[in-house]
Formats: structure tokens, sequence, C-alpha cells
């Protein structure tokens, strides 16, 4: 069995699964946001259970449209704390609350060999820590909150295999943009995604969640990792309950194996408006912007906020642009204000926000009019996703958004001439 | 059985644009149908009536997990989807609410917007009334054909846990 299928088995009643098989899967950890509760609510309200099956394995976060941007949000998030607060269910709200896919992994919520199904497409992130978690609607999470299990068919593994040493401004965010332009956002349809090989193994936590964040993109249902010393590392300090580290076997069956020499890509930029349309960063520098936005539970960690740092320091953002940063979860926050983080992006003359999904799905903070451009570090450009459906959007790493941001037109970091420090804690 | 007339798109029809995030803040059926569509077929809402049938290519629903989208489809009055293929997320949720979907390249192939298309879900026949032809879509798994008979996920949960 692969990966993903050692997972699976594990959490039904049987000791093998193949792909394509219906099972009943039990769930280690169930999520919902202030977009997507409500309506599970409804439907775990219309099943009439009374309780839920564990409100030791939910957890809701409200990070999409709070800090709320109006009433009818306000009604919303508050029909959720209501809900968890009469249930005694874990309730993340404004001032410990964080963007779910950034927060959950940092409070050692998610760990290696967990089944997590979450009322939110990017659940998958946390195959980085060699989790099987998958996005799922609202009434599959009404279900499972009622029961505990979900109904699943078994995905076949398409494996990734990285080979080569990234070049410098080349992280996670231009591999897996690069994958989907290479595979198309249905290349796994239905699949499961397992990325492997050198490049992999090099590449930090933060790079891997943002690798599997967008494994949704391709139209996977999970993306998957295997466990090495770095998760090891990362888990050991934030878990609080026991966890198991599961390897593929030796005769694990693949629907396919796709190969990449990664050494020479650039950085990637998906132009307008679909994660596939995938460019070169060198191949798109005439494009004008409007605004940045550096941020999202695909690029809201420490790392992706120092590497704009890196950019952006002593530098000003260019006058015509707009440029929004928001670190993913309180703590990367902090984080990056101990670092002088912070400060680099308002000298620059950045806005800096509390974390929020906000402006990814044009819901507030950096909605964009008509006829606006935006290079942006989140996972989708689709038409209308940041505001007008006659507005644009650009996706690039953190460190393409940030040199972009500075010259007002889609730019290489390499381009504005950037010489990276050695040292982390003082040298930005 | 279901009759309508057809209401065709293209490949990749996102989340986003069957109901823009702007309108999230909805839950209620009837209010996400107003604006469903509206970002890729502004004149969607004035064509649209009862029991007509949606086409698509392939991949149709990608993107968010928002069980908005196929509730503001289902809301609008459209009766079934008919795709070459659905992203997964929006396949079991509109499985789940009780909004049927059809896979079959071949009738997607050969239906066009404003033709009147008749579907029979228990056969999965999909006969174009224009042309006359008739298409047989892929049969859903056993699994799924027992969740659809229950009437979505929410009754099944109920009969499982023996909940009335």
């Amino acid at each position: 069995m692969t990966l993903i299928e050692k997972i699976l088995a594990a959490h039904t009643a049987r000791k093998k699964v193949s792909p394509g098989e219906f099972a009943n899967i039990r769930v280690d950890l169930i999520l919902a946001n202030d977009i997507t509760a409500p309506i599970a609510i409804r439907e775990f309200q219309r099943i009439g259970v009374g309780k839920v099956f564990d409100p030791a394995k939910i957890v809701m976060v409200a990070d999409h449209f709070v800090p709320n941007k109006d009433i009818i949000s306000a009604e919303q998030a508050k029909l959720m704390r209501d809900f968890c607060s009469r249930r005694e269910i874990r309730h993340f709200d404004v001032g410990q609350m964080g963007i779910e896919h950034v927060l959950l992994p940092e409070q050692g919520l998610v760990l290696p060999g967990d089944v997590v199904i979450g009322a939110d497409s990017h659940t998958c992130t946390y195959g980085a820590l060699g989790a099987f978690a998958t996005g799922m609607g609202s009434t599959d999470i009404a279900a499972a909150m009622a029961t505990g299990d979900i109904w699943m068919k078994v995905p076949a593994t398409i494996k990734l295999v990285y080979h080569g040493t990234l070049g410098k401004w080349v992280g996670g965010k231009d591999l897996i943009l690069y994958t989907i332009g290479s595979i198309g956002v249905d290349g796994a349809l239905y699949a499961a995604m397992e990325f492997s090989g050198e490049a992999i193994d090099a590449l930090s936590m933060d790079g891997r969640f943002t690798m599997a964040n967008m494994a949704i993109e391709a139209g996977a249902k999970a993306g998957i990792f295997r466990v090495d010393d770095k998760t090891l590392d990362y888990v050991k300090s934030r878990a609080k309950r026991p966890y198991t580290v599961y390897e593929a076997d030796d005769d694990a069956e693949y629907a396919s194996v796709i190969e990449y020499d990664v050494s020479a890509i650039e950085p990637q930029v998906a132009l307008p408006h679909s994660p596939a349309n995938t460019r070169p960063v060198s191949q798109v520098s005439d494009v004008a912007i409007d605004q940045a936005v550096i941020g999202s539970c695909t690029n809201g960690r420490l790392e992706d906020l120092r590497l704009a740092a890196r950019v952006l320091k002593g530098r000003k953002v260019h006058p015509r642009v707009r440029c929004i940063v928001l670190p993913g979860t309180q703590q990367v926050y902090l984080d990056a204000l101990k670092e002088g983080l912070i400060e680099i992006f308002i000298r620059a003359g950045a806005a800096v926000s509390t974390p929020t999904c906000g402006p990814c799905l044009g819901g507030h903070m950096g909605v964009l009019a008509e006829g606006e451009r935006c290079v942006s570090t989140t996972n989708r450009n689709f038409v209308g996703r940041m505001g007008s459906p006659k507005s644009e959007v650009y996706l690039a790493n953190p460190a393409v958004a940030a040199a972009s941001a500075v010259t007002g037109r889609i730019t290489s970091p390499e381009e504005i001439l950037i010489k990276p420090k050695a040292t982390k804690s003082k040298g930005l | 059985m279901l009759k309508g007339k057809v209401h065709k798109y293209g490949a990749n029809v996102d989340t986003d644009v069957i109901i823009p995030a702007r309108y999230l803040n909805l839950s209620e059926p009837a209010e996400l149908a107003e604006h469903c569509m509206e970002d890729i077929d502004a004149e969607f809402l004035s064509r649209v009536e009862p029991g007509d049938i949606m086409v698509a290519t392939t991949n149709f629903g990608c993107g968010s997990s928002r069980e908005h989208a196929p509730l503001a489809i289902k809301a609008s009055g459209i009766s079934c989807i008919i795709a070459k293929s659905f992203a997964r997320i929006f396949f079991r949720n509109a499985i789940n609410i009780g909004l049927p979907l059809l896979e079959c390249e071949e009738a997607v192939d050969n239906i066009e917007t404003g033709d009147l298309v008749e579907v029979d879900l228990a056969k999965g026949s999909i006969k174009n009334l224009n042309s006359g032809r008739v298409f047989t879509a892929k049969p859903y798994p056993d699994f799924m054909a027992e969740l659809i008979a229950a009437g979505g996920l929410i009754e099944h949960t109920k009969k499982r846990l023996g909940v009335k």
C-alpha cells in the first residue's frame, strides 16, 4: 500500500484498502470555519442526535470574514461561537485565531498519521505532516460531527519526484505552481499526490505546507509527504498526544510516477485566470500591478515573511502599489515582530494586518476594483476571486510579490539585485 | 424523469464563479441562488427556469469546498448537471445535498445551450429531444446509489444512527 492507503486502512476496520474502494474512515480531527460552519451546524441539527461524537476532535476557526467585516458575517461568526461554547468545542476567535491551515499545525492539533477532514478545500495543507487531510463540504462535516467517521473513496496515488537543487528565490510555491502548470488543474483529479525526491528532502516545513496546500488546485484529494527528521522536529515540541508514522510499502502501487529536474526552474507566476497558467517570472515582467498581497494559508508563515522582508528591507513600495502583509497566525505575527520584520514592512510602506483569509477570496482587507491587477502569494486566481470579476490575480512566491511591490510590475527578486544576508535574526 | 432546457458551459467552471465569495456570508439557498453564476454568465438568472439542466465539459465545480455552490445551483431551479467530469469536493457536496450529477462525455459533446433534454435518473439515460439522440451516463457505484436513494447524507446518517 502507498502512504495514503496505509493511513486510511489504519482508520477502518479493514487490514487493507485499494484505490476506488468505498470505506467509512474514522477521523482524528474535524475542522470548519466561519463560512462553512453555519451550514454544517444547520445540517448537524437536522440529524437530531443532540451531541457531537467527541468535542475534543472538532475545531472551529473564525478566519475568513473575521474580524467581522459586516453585520451578516458577524451573525455567522456568532452562530459558530455559540455552537462551540454550548458543546465545549475548541474555537479560535479574534486574538487567538489565525488562518486555520497555518494555525492547526502550529498548535500541534494535526500530527503525522492523522486523518483530518475540514470544510475548507485547503485542508490538504496538513499532508506536509504526513497526515491524510482533505477538504469536504459542510454536510460531510455535519455527518462526521455526529458519527466520528466519513464515507470516502480511496484515492489512487500519483508519485511526484523532484530531482536537483532549487535555485535562489525558488521554493515550495514555485514547485507546486510548476507542477500544476505541468499536469493541469485536473491533473490529479480524485487522486492523492505524494511529493518526494531530493529537492523535497531539502525543503523546509514551511515550503512543504505551501506545496501540500495547493494539491487541491490540481484537483487532488490530498497531498502528502513522508515523515522525516524535519517533520519530527516540527512536531515534537507541539504534539500533546501520541501519533503514528506510516511508511509506504516497498511494493506500493502508484497510478503514475512523474519526475522533474527542478535545478533550473525560475520562480513561477500563474497568470489569470488559472493556477495552471504558469510562466517563469522572467517572461511576465511587463505586467503592471496595483496591489501586492503577502500572506494566506499558502504563504503566511514565518519563512514567507522573512523572504518578503529580505526583499523589502531598505526599499519602498512603489507609490502606485498597495502592499498588504498578513501574518498567518498571532504566533507568526509575534515572531515576525521580534525579528524586526514588521518594522521592515511598515518602513517600506506596506500595511500589516491581523491574520485573516480576507483578501484571498475577495472578502475584505484588500478587495480589487474593476481593471485592477494584484500579485498575490495566495492560491487561486479565478475570475473575481479577489474582487471585481474584471480584476486580475497573478500568483507568485513571497519574494516575487515583494519585489513586484517595489517596482510596480511583476519582477524577479534577482532583478532588483538582492543579496541575501547570512543571519536571519538581525541581518534582515 | 427530469426535463428542461440546457445551459452549457466549458471546462473548469470554478466555485468562485458559481457563487462568488462576496456572498458567502449568506447561507440560505434562495438568497444564494440570486447570485448564482453571475460572474461567468450574467444572463443565467433571467434565463433559467425550474427543471432546467446544466451541462459542462471537464472538472466542473473546481476550487473551494463551499457547499454554497451546489446549494445555489439547486435553488436556482436546475434539476441536474451533466458533465464530462466533476471536481471531487463539488461531486460529493452535490450528492450529499441531493443535486443529481451525471458523467457522460458523449452527451456533453452532443448537447448545446437551448436544447431540450430529458433525463431518467434511474436508468442514467439522457435524451436530447432536439436531435432525438440518447446517451447513457456512467452508473453510480453501489454506495453512492444507496446515499442518493436515502435522500442525501443527512437522511443516510439518520438511518445509520437510528434517529427518527
